[in-house]
């Protein structure tokens, strides 16, 4: 492995490209851990969107009028806000009402930046979720769970076993769409300090003074993560498909 | 790799579909929006009133926090407006720029897509979903620290200030859904236009010119506003590299105004221009594509 | 043949029914014998769909009774009940009968094994028997989406005959469908018919009706216009409104 690295060293050497994040352990490390924490952003905050996605949904069915109507906004506000003030919103605005007192004295926050933004990006995606899930159930035909009904399912078995893997099949793409632009706006925590990739690439640029390099690193980095990301979807989609329906 | 015709009537295998049409117009609805890269804002009035209430709401809690003496917050706001709004139009600047270069170069690239030639196909195709799998805000900072600040052309220096160079990165994620949408829309023609041009003695280079590129500009359309729409709102992002934008502006408003509470009212009254300024697009959007809505 | 001096399978007495302040059943009273085949014609707006529905519990009745076998239909609330009732008397529709995400076969062996929680190799071999019957072995692997509307229907009722019910309920089921389709349809139906099921047929397929109903029933505004043997009510109606919804049709 050293021997690599070392190779890598040389190369910098010799051509002037700096890949310090290569052979240098501390720069290594730290990249690593930039792609380890947008790897967890993108993860806990795809199930948690989906998650509020899924309680927006029922929610949105609910008898009570407040019930509906608080969804309804929390919607709206969520799906027409540029997602950087959204961020802005939770840290700056919230965040700073929620501090309490160091040992110091002085006003700590409770509250991390790295948890509010996974908290600002789940209700953004879920925002989002709440009306996918909610349009893939109201496609399923009134008749196909009269049908189910008269067959025997109980109103929950209904759910279960028909509605619920209908609406998750008609949902799919519009969900995928949603949780790869999701990854994409990852990106936005910098703004807050929290290190995931950009971040720490921007640390480690400036201090290599390798700047052409890390952005060409970077970019490259996504374009493997969102592609990846977009091959892993299709193939969902296509396995998951509805036979005779769609092309 | 399967490509989905985009807006294309889905086909059914039988003749007694299996499921409500608003599930095939959720599919279709969704292969349109990948096709353009964003969701379709759907903007209302009462989001305006919405946000109208929470700047009295902001206006509310500041003039209660307000120790006397102090002049009192409409008039505040209003003494901040001129700069502001000067801030808001250098937005509009901004995604103007960045949708006119985007637009240029991605229909450039569109059509590379669509070329016969394999290089030109692939490199096209490779460089659309290269921009598009990136980051808004990544290629933002790829342009701020890669463009040089000066250009020197036929001895003359040039400088290049700081927002073009965001200008410039904003339009390169522009350029890759502007690329997809053109693609998208090409492929949606019937194959039977194709055809009947063929049968006409047309050339390829006649048939896109005089009969399938009239026909796409109806149907690029809806998603190239959505686009807008969604590119005015994310010219906010320049404020993190630094840009003096409104955002940027608001915030060194409120640390100069130093007063609790005008966190809300400000906010409120920039995002209600923005509103402003989205909301008569969205509509026109939503119209148009009702308009065009095709089926075959 | 229906039998004779024996207790109708199916009895309404005076059902009444309404969606909000709109009465759609106004007092409908009538006896299907066992093995008999009825059909119920008239304008759309009758209540016809309805009435299906609330014979097998899909929709409460607000006055009146509906008793199926040996059931009571309006006394059933829980789930549990309703699944017993279920077991005897099984409905197809016009349209989106089946689950689109399961094959033909996964559709007719669904409701046995999670419903009645019968041994699944049993139930195998009961759906490809009943497949066949409905002349779609072939298709047992197919998806709903892949099948004409025909076949469509024809799994849907073998999906149904899977439940072994006593009355099977069929609400306009050829409506949708194309008219080659339309026939092996209800050349399945014959079959079952002819095999002893007790049949209720919404329908407007007048020859249909008069070559195999035992009773026809005329619906109109939520009552039962007139009714009779179809030799008697085709060619000699004796109700104006019938006169005038028959040659409308006829």
């Amino acid at each position: 492995m050293q021997s690599l690295w070392d190779w890598f060293r040389a190369l910098n050497d010799a051509t002037g490209i700096n890949l310090t994040i290569l052979y240098d352990s501390f720069d290594r490390r730290r990249f690593v851990s930039g792609f380890l924490m947008t790897l967890r952003l993108a993860a806990i905050c795809i199930v948690a969107s989906v998650l509020i996605g899924i309680a927006g949904a029922w929610l949105q069915g609910s008898r009570l009028r407040l019930t509906r109507s608080l969804v309804h906004w929390y919607i709206q506000f969520f799906r027409n806000t540029p997602p950087l003030v959204q961020i802005y919103f939770f840290y700056f605005g919230i965040g700073s009402l929620l501090t309490t007192t160091s040992a110091s004295g002085s006003a700590v926050p409770v509250v991390s930046n790295v948890m509010w933004a996974i908290v600002s990006l789940s209700f953004f995606a879920g925002a989002f979720n709440v009306e996918i899930f909610r349009s893939g159930v109201e496609a399923i035909p009134k008749t196909t769970i009269e049908a189910a009904e008269s067959l025997g399912f109980s109103r929950t078995r209904t759910y279960l076993f028909i509605v619920l893997p209908l609406a998750f099949r008609i949902s799919l793409p519009a969900l995928n769409n949603n949780l790869v632009n999701l990854v994409k706006t990852t990106t936005l925590a910098y703004a807050i300090a929290v290190p995931e990739m950009l971040y720490v690439s921007s640390q480690i640029w400036s201090d290599a003074l390798n700047v052409p390099v890390m952005m060409n690193v970077l970019l490259f980095s996504y374009f493997l993560l969102v592609g990846f990301l977009v091959w892993v979807m299709h193939r969902w989609e296509r396995a998951i498909k509805l036979p005779g329906f769609g092309t | 790799m399967s490509r989905r015709r985009w807006n294309q009537e889905l086909p059914q295998g039988t003749d007694l579909p299996v499921l409500m049409p608003s599930a095939t117009r959720i599919a279709r609805s969704a292969t349109v929006e990948r096709m353009s890269g964003f969701f379709m804002l759907r903007l209302q009035p009462a989001h305006g009133a919405a946000l109208l209430l929470l700047f009295l709401i902001g206006c509310g809690v500041a003039q209660a926090q307000a120790e006397p003496g102090h002049p009192s917050i409409l008039v505040t706001i209003w003494k901040w407006t001129p700069l502001l709004l000067g801030g808001f139009l250098f937005n509009l600047a901004i995604s103007a720029v960045a949708m006119t270069f985007g637009t240029l170069a991605g229909m450039f690239l569109g059509f590379a897509q669509i070329s016969l030639l394999p290089p030109i196909r692939k490199g096209a195709w490779f460089t659309t979903h290269f921009f598009r799998n990136a980051p808004w805000l990544v290629l933002l900072f790829y342009c701020m620290f890669l463009l040089p600040f000066q250009v020197t052309v036929f001895g003359i220096t040039v400088p290049i200030p700081d927002w073009i160079k965001a200008t410039l990165g904003l339009a390169l994620p522009v350029m890759a859904n502007v690329s997809e949408i053109v693609r998208g829309a090409v492929q949606s023609i019937p194959t039977a236009q194709w055809e009947s041009a063929a049968s006409l003695a047309f050339n390829r280079r006649q048939t896109m010119w005089m009969i399938i590129v009239p026909q796409c500009i109806k149907r690029m359309l809806p998603p190239w506003m959505n686009l807008y729409a969604i590119l005015t709102m994310a010219t906010v992002l320049t404020s993190i590299v630094g840009v003096a934008e409104m955002m940027t502006l608001t915030g060194r408003v409120l640390s100069a105004e130093s007063r609790p509470g005008l966190l809300l009212a400000f906010y409120s009254y920039v995002l209600f221009w923005f509103f402003l300024y989205c909301y008569p697009i969205a509509r026109w959007t939503v119209r148009l594509e009702a308009k065009y809505a095709v089926n075959h | 043949m229906p039998a004779e001096n024996v207790q109708p399978i199916v009895s309404l007495r005076d059902v009444h029914q309404s969606f909000g302040a709109v009465e759609v059943l106004r007092g409908i009273s009538m006896d299907v014998p066992k093995g008999a085949v009825v059909c119920i014609i008239g304008p759309s707006g009758s209540g016809k769909s309805t009435l299906l529905r609330c014979i097998n519990g899909l929709v409460p009745i607000d006055r009146g009774s509906i008793r199926v076998g040996t059931f009571d239909v309006h006394t059933l609330h829980t789930d549990q009940q309703k699944i017993a009732l279920r077991k005897e008397v099984s409905i197809v529709f016009q349209q989106y009968n089946l689950f689109p995400h399961k094959t033909a076969l996964q559709n007719v062996m669904m409701a046995p094994v999670h419903v009645l929680k019968e041994d699944k190799d049993e139930v195998h071999a009961r759906a490809v028997a009943l497949l066949a019957k409905v002349g779609l072995s072939a298709k047992a692997d197919a998806y709903p989406g892949e099948l004409s509307g025909g076949q469509q229907q024809r799994v849907a009722i073998a999906r149904s005959l899977a439940m072994r019910p006593e009355v099977m309920l069929f609400d306009e089921i050829t409506a949708a469908l194309d008219p080659e389709t339309v026939k092996e349809v209800l050349n399945t139906i014959r079959e079952l018919a002819q095999d002893g099921m007790t049949c209720m047929l919404v329908t407007h397929e007048m020859r249909f009706a008069r070559e195999l109903a035992d009773d026809v029933y005329f619906t109109d505004g939520g009552l039962i216009v007139e009714s009779g043997p179809p030799a008697q009510l085709f060619d000699q109606p004796q109700k104006e409104r019938t006169r005038a919804f028959l040659s409308q049709i006829l």
